[in-house]
């Protein structure tokens, strides 16, 4: 059983749950349908918008239409989303994150030619714990300057995510899983993340596997993060992590992100909304659509993700059209305009 | 300063843990190069490691430091299989609250980064390594992590007379206090409130995984980052990564009364034990940190300036620089800079 591309889809077009989100959303967004279009893939798309509704209680919470369109498609793509500061509600991203039990979280970050960073050959993929740990929002004040936060790690959170990282590695034909730890001074939460790993390492002999502390990791990681492939870790160090990663091959603007459920998966850029520059056809789609080309290989379109995929970094190889963030001067309408072109020689 | 250090006639007297990996051979080297160099210090051994590390030992490593005031030491390997970090009980029991690890470009030293000049001060003995874990119900473990008013105004105030002493322009807290609003958030309002009383030092504050990104990304823009405990450890380590390794910096916990002076990752190179390979350079810079809080500044310049010469401008490099130098080959060439700068 493969569950990190598990749908095979038959000719059949297929819906896909289309958040396009806010800020510079909307304009990515349209970018993705239209090189998505260009590539014929057989994708149709159902947008949701998802400001939160005030219900009879008064409290805000997401629209019903996200849940029912959700339900129907089990795939969707989401566009950065605004975050009200202090409004008293609930995060978005973690209500999406609970309705579908969306528990791992994957960033692949891979050094793009053309696009230079300290760092080169990078290619890596985090695979992150995202419903426990350190996120599981319950603190105490003990005493007046006294607070307790309190980290949770469950054997059965573990083992599912470890789990995926060994699937996710086998389907990806990678080679080698590394848990990411810090055993030595949370013995028993740790140890018992670590433990999983272990445990389902010892089903998978066909990967290797690794350990490391966390801080040991950091240290390899910026001397030289080529001797990684795939790493799985805790809530916390998976939030730090992904973004040093980011960091290494150009930052958020360039990396892709998938939320892998039991009940489906949401793939999103996680770069946030940009208001400077929202609505002024400025914005960089890269992010969101290598999260497409993310999303088309999860539902088994692994042909056009392909091709995508290749138009996307071409372009930005040849270094011709690009907009502002990359160092180039092309509006996003024309960086988009440039890779249809590229993915219909392709097609 | 307060301190009360260990004097006989004229001579300090520190205290030497040595510790795993290659701990104890790079404290020899620094002991042989005080020796050259003149440093009026004695050492006192207390042999500590993984596989001695029982009460008693403990007891006498804690009861050195106790008298000498000051200590410098290798890393003591922390195995799954033991009690606990006999590195963090030290750091505890002896209430170092202050981590201190500066992490500065070095010419000569190829790394990714240029430019940078970047003091992490982190706080030491709380947060996550509080060492408060239970087993809820079989497969359920809760871990606590415990900030306090107390702690994060000391190392809050700490980061900001550093700044002031030492002419530096701007100080970043780190945190988290989006998603753990009381703990990192208290954490964050310690800051602040510290920040009003220094209104010559600029003040911001960053999320951890931003915070990290941007290490790797712009990291010139640092200037000196007060860190609860964990934070400091991820960055610390990254800050370490970019400035050349592990094997170049040093490190400080300091308290009210006591001090402990180690490489700044904190590492102990297990992998390189034995094989004359290690780079004494984070040690011995280690070490002259510790002659510069003992006051003993002459040999301090003396001896820094001369590993700096061999590592910048000699440009002798073990392995881990990308050279083929010996430990021994960077000893003997920093006696060689000592020589004529003594007599
Ligand atoms: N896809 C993109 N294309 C081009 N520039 C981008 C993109 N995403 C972010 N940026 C740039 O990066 C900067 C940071 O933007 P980002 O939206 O992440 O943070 P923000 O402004 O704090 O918004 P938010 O509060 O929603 O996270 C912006 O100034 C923007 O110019
Ligand atoms: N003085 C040094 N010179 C060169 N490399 C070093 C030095 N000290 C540590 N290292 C290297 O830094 C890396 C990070 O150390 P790491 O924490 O992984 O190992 P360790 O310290 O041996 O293990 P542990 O912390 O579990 O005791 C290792 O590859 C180690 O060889
Ligand atoms: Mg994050
Ligand atoms: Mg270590």
């Amino acid at each position: 059983k493969s569950y990190t591309s598990s749908r095979k889809y038959s000719g059949s077009r297929k819906l896909v749950t289309l958040i396009p989100g806010d800020g510079i959303g909307p304009e990515i967004s349209a970018a993705v349908q239209q090189i998505c279009d260009a590539a014929e893939a057989p994708v149709d798309w159902d947008p949701v918008d998802v400001t939160p509704e005030k219900g009879p209680d008064g409290k805000f919470r997401l629209p019903q239409k996200i849940f029912d369109s959700m339900k129907k498609t089990k795939v969707g793509l989401k566009g950065p989303l605004e975050t009200p500061i202090g409004k008293g509600h609930q995060s978005l991203n973690l209500a999406l994150r609970k309705a579908f039990n969306l528990y791992a979280n994957v960033r692949p970050c891979k050094s793009i030619e053309g696009y230079q960073t300290p760092y080169t050959n990078v290619n890596l993929v985090t695979i992150r714990e995202n419903t426990e740990g350190e996120y599981s929002g319950i603190e105490h004040l003990i005493v007046d300057g006294v607070v307790q936060s309190i980290k949770l790690i469950t054997e059965p959170a573990s083992l599912r995510v470890a789990e995926y990282a060994f699937q996710y590695a086998r389907d990806n034909k990678r080679k080698t899983v590394t848990a990411v730890h810090k055993a030595n001074i949370m013995r028993m939460s740790d140890g018992l993340f670590l433990k999983c790993c272990r445990q389902i390492a010892e089903k998978n002999k066909d990967i290797q596997f690794r350990e490391m502390y966390l801080d040991t990791l950091c240290l390899n990681m910026v001397l030289d993060p080529t001797e990684f492939d795939v790493l799985v870790m805790p809530n916390l160090y998976g939030d730090i992590l992904s973004d040093l990663c980011a960091g290494l091959v150009g930052g958020l603007g360039v990396t892709p992100s998938g939320n892998i459920g039991e009940d489906g998966a949401i793939f999103e850029s996680v770069h946030g909304t940009a208001p400077d520059i929202a609505g002024l056809d400025k914005a960089n789609p890269t992010a969101l659509l290598l999260s497409t080309v993310m999303m088309l290989r999860y539902m088994g379109l692994g042909d056009h993700a392909r091709r995508i995929e290749t138009a996307a970094l071409q372009t930005i190889k040849e270094g011709k059209v690009l907009t502002g963030d990359l160092g180039g001067k092309a509006k996003c309408s024309e960086f988009t305009q440039e890779i249809c072109r590229k993915v219909k020689e392709l097609n | 300063s307060d301190h009360k250090f260990a004097k006989y006639g004229g001579r300090n007297t520190v205290t030497l843990l040595t510790g795993d990996g290659v701990g104890p051979e790079l404290l020899g080297h620094v002991q042989q190069i005080f020796r050259y160099a003149g440093a009026p210090v004695d050492f006192e051994e207390v042999e500590i490691n993984a596989d001695n590390a029982d009460a008693e030992t403990v007891r006498n490593a804690l009861l050195s430091v106790r008298r000498n005031g000051v200590a410098l030491k290798g890393n003591v390997e922390t195995r799954l299989d033991t009690t606990r970090s006999i590195n963090v009980l030290l750091r505890t029991e002896l209430n170092l609250f202050a981590s201190i690890v500066w992490c500065k470009s070095l010419p000569g030293v190829t790394a990714k980064h240029k430019n940078i000049d970047i003091v992490l001060i982190r706080e030491n003995t709380e947060g996550e390594y509080s060492n408060l874990e239970h087993e809820n119900v079989p497969g359920v473990i809760q871990s606590l992590k415990i900030i306090t008013e107390k702690k994060s105004t000391q190392i809050a105030r700490y980061a900001f007379e550093f700044a002031k002493k030492h002419g530096r322009k701007k100080v970043t807290a780190v945190h988290k206090a989006n998603i753990m609003k009381l703990g990192d958030g208290l954490f964050l309002n310690c800051c602040r409130n510290v920040a009003k009383e220094y209104p010559d030092i600029k003040f911001n504050d960053m999320i951890v995984d931003n915070a990290s990104m941007q290490m790797v990304s712009k990291p010139q823009q640092f200037d000196v980052m007060v860190l609860p405990n964990l934070y400091g450890n991820i960055l610390s380590s990254i800050a370490t990564g970019i400035v050349g390794g592990p094997g170049v910096v040093a490190g400080q916990n300091l308290g009210k009364n006591f001090a402990v002076f180690e490489q700044g990752s904190r590492s102990s190179g297990r992998n390189l034990k034995g094989k004359n390979v290690a780079n004494p350079t984070g040690m011995l810079l280690a070490a002259c940190d510790m002659l510069d809080y003992l006051g003993i500044y002459k040999h301090a310049t003396l001896i820094r300036e001369s590993v700096m010469a061999v590592l910048c401008e000699r440009m002798v490099h073990t392995p881990d620089l990308g050279g083929k130098a010996t430990t021994s080959d960077v000893i003997q060439a920093i006696v060689e800079e000592l020589k004529p700068r003594t007599t």
